[in-house]
């Protein structure tokens, strides 16, 4: 009974399968998702993981705002990651619907509901597959209110993707292309880390009178669970937030990798009485610069890390403004911990990735400076 | 893989009395055939999901019509006589009057504005000879709440919306009366008044965008269409491919007015497609298309009009090729005397232009005599000149709005940035043209 109990639940379940390690293991990820305390502040909350915090702000979304339309592609069954299930049901097929297969196509079409005057959400099913619509982004709707003197914009228009590694994505299922829009002005970029960030963040962009991407830690759909309120609320974006406050180094990341500097601070406590203040930037344009500065003239350290590749990562960024506005404080040389210049490895990830390991050798390494 | 359909374990736990789980999985089961067709391989029809078609037996593949391509559709002969009196569309005297003082305006803007380049009062410039009818016939033929997305050479339709030459002429100089306060080149003009959005330079980025702000409006049911013009060269570029298709399986109020002038810069037709045309992609989007004489201003507005009632009426988009000739250079860059013959120029110039063809209809009907002719040229040249003396006068916008509009409110980074610059200036003030910009 248990066993065609089993059967059935699989079946009719996610589509999305825990693909065996060759030794007949499944691949535990490099980090230990750990919950937020549950937020009071916003009323009742539900147990929802990531994807269903994303469902949940979209739900809230086509409630309030009868412009709103969600699309891209396979948004309609419910999406490959289910953030979109119920929500053509609940709200009609002309208002969350399939697009044919074109990223070019999506954002060019999200760019005109916008400009239209609705509310656009546009999902492009992997962040390694945004490169199409690189047009269509950077010289149309980061420059729509700049180039038309304020008389037109798409600040209607907000861009979900799945993004960063997931334990065997490879080139193609793996990237977080974050640094490419981090140099394009007039653009929003934002990184949640957990379900009740995402649910806030999201809410903000699509609030958000400017064209907004979120990227969405696609290892985090269905491991990250926390208690999400059921109601809209929003989180502030260009507001990075200390995590936890520390004397010796600052630590900064986003999304995924901030699970893994959580745990890199408790290593440092634990094994050389170091401090660690860690910083989840959320937002990497604008990103929160008073925030990380303040945080780096208490410390006098820094260590950023980011799967994406090093150079020209947004860590480069980070740490040339912060030896800019604060290089007297600096102790020690910027620390860069990222992934290498490669492009993203399948069957090589565990190397690749900007592990707890890597972390803490390169605290080591400030410390003694 | 075979797909659960869960019959199977509905009949083994009904069997065995697990009442909740059969019901369950016979309710499963039941929504999963409801998916599913019913096929029957006794019928010689094709089953597949992706064409619905016969079967056929003989090896052959299907000629591209380039001999005999699809007609062009016109209302008037080269000499401005009605061919058919049924498509003559019996406009007033009054709208043929403003048709052709609207053409020939733009036409005047167009050579003063040439040779202010020239002379190096404005930094560059495109005209619009010869295409002044696909301008006008269209722009009249939709409601002035349709919403406009342009390419670059449709400044006709903005001047029949009554853009004010103050407005045109501030965009080219980039003055302080600009209403996209200067930030881009010449002829990349705008208004939110007359619903035209801003030109960009990429090409073919406004063809998907027309497509979804068609979708919105058509969930606005307020009746408006959206219009979406495009050369034949920016119709190579994927974005066309993907508003095309995106407009035909999102149902969207739309027109795409492909002006096909020849030449996408030096670039001819033969070397830009190989098929027949735009026109001829239409029906592979599942497009109702036409191809017209856009050198007929009656044949632009009867199929654009007809293509925007459909549109809106059945909500499909409907695509139409104007032919037409590029009679000036690309641009105030380009000398197009390298790749194509002044006979060929002289040709369409002469013989088959928008204006004399329609100055010709309205000659026969005794709307527009030798008289009315000079003195109209001699005062829409004095509107021009005196809207281009004032432009020219006129300061450059505060150098304040280099910094705004970036985001709706100002960021901190860049609000140091701007302060820095204005130290700087404060410093160095005597390397700057500061006294060509308003304060």
């Amino acid at each position: 009974m248990a066993a065609a109990a089993r059967l059935f639940l699989r079946g009719a379940n996610s589509k999305l399968s825990i693909a065996p390690g060759s030794l007949g293991t499944t691949h535990a990820a490099h980090f230990t998702f750990q919950p937020d305390p549950v937020p009071s502040q916003y009323g009742p909350t539900q147990k929802m993981n990531l994807f269903q915090s994303i469902t949940s702000a979209l739900d809230n979304t086509l409630a309030s705002d009868p412009t709103a339309v969600i699309f891209g592609e396979d948004v309609a069954f419910g999406g490959v990651f289910r953030c979109t299930v119920g929500l053509r049901d609940k709200y009609g097929k002309d208002r969350v619907f399939n697009t044919p297969l074109c990223e070019q196509g999506i954002v060019g079409f999200g760019i005109g509901v916008a400009v239209a005057g609705a509310t656009a959400i546009a999902e492009i099913q992997f962040a390694d597959y945004i490169f199409p619509a690189f047009d269509q982004i950077v010289n149309e709707a980061a420059k729509y209110r700049y180039r038309s003197g304020n008389m037109f914009d798409c600040g209607n228009l907000t861009i979900r993707a799945p993004w960063g590694c997931v334990g065997h994505g490879s080139l193609y299922h793996s990237q977080s292309p974050e640094a490419f829009f981090a140099h394009c002005p007039g653009l929003k970029v934002v990184i949640p880390r957990s379900p009740i960030q995402a649910k806030g963040l999201l809410l903000s962009c699509i609030a958000d009178k400017n064209p907004c991407i979120f990227f969405e830690p696609k290892i985090l759909y269905r491991a990250a669970v926390e208690q999400v309120p059921e109601d809209p609320y929003t989180i502030p974006l260009s507001q990075a937030e200390v995590l936890q406050e520390g004397s010796d180094v600052t630590l900064v990341a986003w999304g995924t990798q901030i699970h893994v500097l959580k745990e890199v601070a408790s290593m440092a406590q634990e094994k050389l009485g170091v401090s660690c203040e860690v910083i989840d930037l959320q937002t990497i344009l604008p990103w929160d610069i008073e925030t990380v500065c303040k945080s780096v003239v208490k410390t006098g350290r820094l260590l950023i890390s980011h799967e994406a590749p090093v150079t020209g990562g947004f860590a480069s960024e980070i740490s040339s403004t912060v030896q800019e506005e604060c290089f007297l404080n600096l102790e020690a040389p910027i620390s860069r911990v990222c992934g290498y210049d490669t492009p993203f490895p399948h069957i090589f990830e565990p190397f690749y990735i900007p592990d707890k390991w890597k972390c803490f050798e390169a605290i080591k390494k400030m410390i003694n400076y | 893989m075979i797909p659960q359909d869960y019959l199977g374990l509905a009949f083994f736990s009904m069997l065995c009395c697990f009442w909740p789980l059969g019901i369950a999985a016979f309710y499963l089961s039941q929504k999963v055939l409801q998916l599913q067709q019913t096929f029957d391989s006794s019928l010689e029809k094709p089953q597949f999901p992706g064409a619905s078609a016969e079967f056929v037996d003989q090896l052959e593949f299907i000629q591209p019509n380039v001999i005999s391509g699809i007609p062009v559709y016109r209302v008037m002969d080269r000499q401005g006589n009605i061919i058919n009196p049924s498509q003559d569309p019996q406009l007033s005297k009054e709208t043929v009057l403003n048709f052709y003082q609207k053409m020939t305006m733009l036409n005047t803007m167009d050579r003063i504005l040439y040779e202010s380049q020239r002379q190096g009062r404005i930094s560059f410039y495109m005209t619009n000879y010869g295409e002044e009818g696909t301008h006008i016939g269209s722009a009249a033929a939709l409601d002035p709440n349709d919403l406009v997305f342009g390419q670059y050479r449709e400044a006709g339709v903005l001047m029949y919306r009554g853009f004010p030459l103050d407005h045109f002429m501030a965009q080219c100089y980039a003055n302080a009366d600009d209403l996209g306060k200067g930030r881009q080149m010449p002829v990349h003009y705008g208004s939110k008044d007359l619903n035209f959005v801003t030109i960009s330079s990429p090409l073919a980025t406004q063809i998907p965008q027309a497509a979804g702000a068609a979708y919105a409006v058509k969930r606005e049911n307020t009746n408006r269409a959206v219009i979406c013009y495009f050369g034949e060269g920016a119709a190579s570029e994927g974005d066309a491919h993907a508003g095309f298709n995106f407009s035909a399986t999102l149902e969207c109020p739309l027109i795409f007015f492909c002006r096909n002038n020849g030449y996408a810069i030096s670039t001819p037709t033969n070397e830009q497609y190989r098929g027949d045309g735009i026109a001829a992609r239409g029906p592979g989007y599942g497009m109702l298309s036409i191809r017209v004489d856009g050198n007929d201003v009656f044949a632009v507005y009867n199929a654009t009009k007809e293509a925007r009632r459909r549109a809106v009426a059945e909500n499909q988009p409907f695509l139409i090729e104007a032919m037409t000739y590029r009679i000036g250079h690309h641009s105030t860059s380009d000398d197009s005397s390298a790749y194509r013959s002044v006979d060929e120029v002289n040709y369409w110039d002469k013989q088959d232009h928008p204006i004399s063809r329609l100055r010709h209809y309205m000659t026969a009907r005794g709307w527009w005599s030798e008289d009315d002719e000079r003195s109209w040229r001699k005062q829409s040249r004095k509107t021009v000149m005196e809207a281009f003396e004032r432009a020219e006068r006129r300061l450059k916008p505060n150098p304040e709005l280099l910094f705004t509009d970036v985001y709706q409110e100002m960021i901190p980074s860049l609000n140091k940035q701007r302060e820095s610059l204005w130290r700087h200036v404060q410093q160095y003030k005597e390397n700057y043209p500061l006294d060509l910009y308003e304060k």
